[in-house]
Order: structure tokens, then sequence, then C-alpha cells
């Protein structure tokens, strides 16, 4: 196959999630049909309605350094665990890639909510005097994207979009065009969240956004099912190494998939309630169809946002419908991960990709009863058991609060 | 005397940057020899306080270079 300079590939991949604390022991275990969600034990969520959690299969002082950790805010930690995966499964780092031309694209929701928060207890408990020297670096959004430059001695640009559960595919999407306008040879892309504290769980909770199905964790995350009635909160990192066609061939580098095309759009409808007919979301994905110059008959598999809210399954299923058809295989894996918040458009993008390579489409965990929703209906959402099948083209959809709409197009490589 | 407070000081400097007990020596440049950044100074100037109660104000923090300039600064300090 011929490339061109707008080829962009991926030849590098790294996670650390509630279901693993790498991207084999996740992808096996998503396979395996596990859930990574549990009910919290701690004393503060005991009145919380909302009293589950995705927690980190692997605690992050098992895999970094115990002073290298103490200045990074646990959001900072797992985005530098997935890089750091990603980028030595690449490859890259041997290939002599002047520093000056590898950028990093990493984005994050909330940020370093639980430094803000552990630090203003800090401040109203001892004082002043007593506030870590660490926190604005480990509270700013950006500071996971710095955390991971500096990682990886990034020297080419080190970016942060913030937009909210859309932040780590904006990142994809964004990392794509510095390479197609030649800005950097090497960027690595992702996203992080870690923000499992009290207030961000009531926050969420007062919008009625989460799931409230306590007595069964493992099965509150349930996308597209009659019986959702939110989401579960996620923590972790996913990570993607992005070059050109024709500089990753030239290095014999492993390509998992291409990058063939993306698209953002914003709902301009309502802060926080997607449109109900999906208008943005379905924009974008045609917006990334043309990018990628693929028609949506092409399209084998969706990986959907899918966050297991009311309204947002729905608007969602309606986006896929019109921009994609009825044909393609739907998963929506945060029933077994949680919502990643701002990680989640990277792992999803990390088992799109997977799902190329591998010929194999993840199931749906606890879509029982399809929502009798017509467009829910007419879609071929696979449940109970992955399913092998021949496809060359897939679409990872994420959305975030704020109208913020992302659609990407990987291609086999 | 100054061998307890170089022991204490030792600890400090492990916990916040990581530094080798036996590195921690008198002679040491906190940022040439030890690695350790001004934020960190900060960090350690705070548990100076909490295990020797001597406070190190801003100004005589930036006169402070090396592990025995620390000690000597403490000894002097100390009530």
């Amino acid at each position: 196959m011929s490339t061109s300079d707008r080829d962009v590939v991926v030849t590098g991949l790294g996670a650390t999630t509630p279901l693993g604390g790498d991207v084999a022991s996740t992808w096996e275990a998503l396979l395996a049909g596990r859930s990574g969600v549990s009910r919290l034990t701690d004393d503060w969520a005991k009145d919380f309605p909302a009293q589950l959690v995705a927690a980190l299969a692997s605690d992050p002082a098992s895999q970094i350094d115990r002073v290298r950790a103490r200045r990074l805010d646990r959001s900072q930690q797992v985005a530098v665990i997935a890089a750091e995966e990603a980028w030595a499964h690449s490859g890259a780092a041997d290939a002599g890639v002047a520093s000056e031309r590898i950028a990093v694209v990493f984005g994050t929701g909330i940020g370093g909510a639980l430094t803000l928060l552990g630090q203003d207890d800090v401040l109203e408990e001892k004082g002043p005097k007593r506030v870590s020297p660490f926190t604005i670096p480990m509270l700013m959004p950006n500071g996971p994207a710095a955390a991971v430059g500096l990682a990886v001695g990034a020297r080419g640009g080190v970016h942060a979009p913030v937009s909210a559960c859309a932040s780590g595919a904006e990142a994809i999407r964004w990392g794509l065009d510095l390479l197609r306008f030649d800005r950097a040879d090497v960027v690595i892309v992702g996203g992080t969240e870690a923000c499992v504290h009290p207030l961000p769980m009531a926050g969420f909770a007062a919008m009625r956004a989460m799931s409230t199905r306590n007595d069964e964790p493992e099965r509150a995350s349930r996308p597209f099912d009659k019986g959702r009635d939110g989401f579960v909160l996620g923590e972790g990192a996913a990570a993607l190494v992005l070059e050109r066609a024709g500089s990753a061939a030239a290095r014999g580098a492993r390509v998992h998939a291409r990058l063939a095309g993306a698209g953002a759009t914003a709902d301009g409808y309502d802060l926080v309630a997607p449109h109900p007919e999906g208008e943005g979301a379905a924009r974008a994905i045609g917006a990334a169809l043309r990018d990628a110059g693929l028609s949506p008959t092409d399209i084998g598999h969706v990986n959907a946002h899918a966050t297991s809210t009311p309204v947002g399954d729905t608007a969602e299923a309606a986006a896929i419908r019109s921009a994609v058809g009825e044909h393609a295989m739907v998963s929506a894996t945060k029933s077994q991960t949680g919502h990643l918040l701002g990680a989640a458009g990277a792992l999803e993008s990390v088992f799109t990709i997977l799902a190329l390579r591998e010929q194999v489409v993840p199931a749906t965990a606890n879509l029982d009863d399809p929502d009798d929703d017509a467009a829910v209906q007419a879609l071929d959402i696979v449940r109970r058991e992955p399913r092998k099948a021949s496809f060359d083209a897939a679409v990872n959809d994420s959305f975030g609060f704020g109208g913020h709409n992302i659609a990407l197009v990987f291609t086999t490589a | 005397m100054s061998e307890d407070i170089q022991a204490g000081l030792a600890e400090i400097l492990e916990e916040v940057a990581g530094v080798a007990p036996a590195d921690a020596t008198p002679e040491k440049s906190f940022t040439e020899d030890l690695d350790v950044d001004s934020l960190s100074m900060v960090e350690i100037a705070t548990a100076v306080e909490d295990k020797f109660g001597v406070a190190i104000p801003d100004d005589e923090l930036a006169n402070i270079k090396t592990v025995g300039d620390a000690i000597s600064f403490i000894q002097k300090n100390q009530g």
C-alpha cells in the first residue's frame, strides 16, 4: 500500500485500568468478561447514594518509584505508567528520534482533584505554611501531559486538551493533526483520570448521573440496557504512540492499526445534556468518515461512548444509526471498565485498535434487556460473548459535558 | 550532637528526595551533588521544623547550600 504524509499509524499502546495494570492484562480481562467495578468500603461512602467505583487493578505505587510518585498526583502517576508502557512498546526510543521532534498530547477531564482536595485539608488543618510546594504542579490540568513529556524526553511541544469525557479522544485527534502538519515525528497521546474522592462522587451523584445499584456492583454499568441508571466512576490512563506511516515503516516498527481520520463537533445545545437525537455526535462521526475517505458501509465496528446513563445511551444510539447505519457491531466496554472520564476515549481507542488487530469484537456486559428505544433496538450490539469477525475499519466516539463530540476512525494495519 | 542532626537530616533527605543516607554527608551540596531541587528544599525545611523544632526563614534557606550548612543552622538555632 502506498503511503502519504497524511497516513498516521499506531505503533505503541499502554494502559493501566480497573481491569489490569497493562494493556495485555486489561484486554484479557475485557474479553473474559470480568468486571472492574466494586463497592466502596470507606467510611465516608456509607451515606452516599452512589457507592460504586471501578478502581485501578494495579496500585500505581507498585509500578512507579516512591520518590517520583510523591511529586505526582495520582492522575499523573497513571498517565506516566501508561505512556511509558506505550513508549517502550513502540520501540521509538531506540529509533534515534530527536527530542525536538517528539510531542505529547495528554488530556484529563478533572485534573489533579485528589491533590487539590487533599491540600485543602492541609490548609484547613495546619495552615498555609504546611501546603506542599508541589501542590500547583500536581493539580494543574496540564500536569499529566507535562509529566509524560518529562518521562519520554519530549521537547517538540506538550499539550493538554480538556473537554471532560472527550479529553482522551481529543488528544488523539490533536496528535493526528500534529503529524499531518509535520509539527512532530512521534506523538504520545492519551488520557488520564483519578478522582475517586467524596467531592467528585457527590457532585456527579447530585447530577443524578451515577448508578445507585450499590448491591450489585458488577451489574451496575449496563449501557443500552433497560435497567441502566447511571455511570460508574472509574480511574486509570491509556496512551498511544502515533507516527507517520512512512517513518514507522522506515524504522521497521510494528504497526497495530492506522488512525485514518477524526472529527470534532460541538452540540451547541446544552451545557451537560446531550442533544436527544445525537445530532452533534452524528456530525462528528460523519466528519471522521469523510476525513478517512470512507463511507458508512466500510465501518465494521463501533466502540461506543455509552456510559450507562438513561439519556446519553439513546442519543448515541441514534447518532450511530444515522451516521454509520445498523450493520456495524457495537460494543460498550464501560460495562466492564466503568467510566474513566478523561481517559475513556484513549482506553476505548486502545480497545478499538486491538479489536481490529485481533479481529474480535468485545461483548457489552449486563445487556440483558435492551432498551425499547428504536435506535437501540436497530443496532447490532454485541453481547454475552466477544464476536470473531472480519472487518477493516472501526469507529471510537467520545462525548463530554460541555457538548464536545469526538469521533476517531481506525483501520487495519 | 551534630551526628544526631546529620542522621535526622539524612532521614528527611531519603524520605523527600530519595537520597541514600550514606550520601548525606556534610560536604555535599543539595543541588549539585544530591539533585535536590528548590521545591524539595521547601519540603525539607518544613520537615526540619517538625523534627528539630527549628524554623528556617526563606532568606536563610537560600544560604543553605550544603548538608553541613543545614547541620550548622540547626545546631545554632536549636533551643
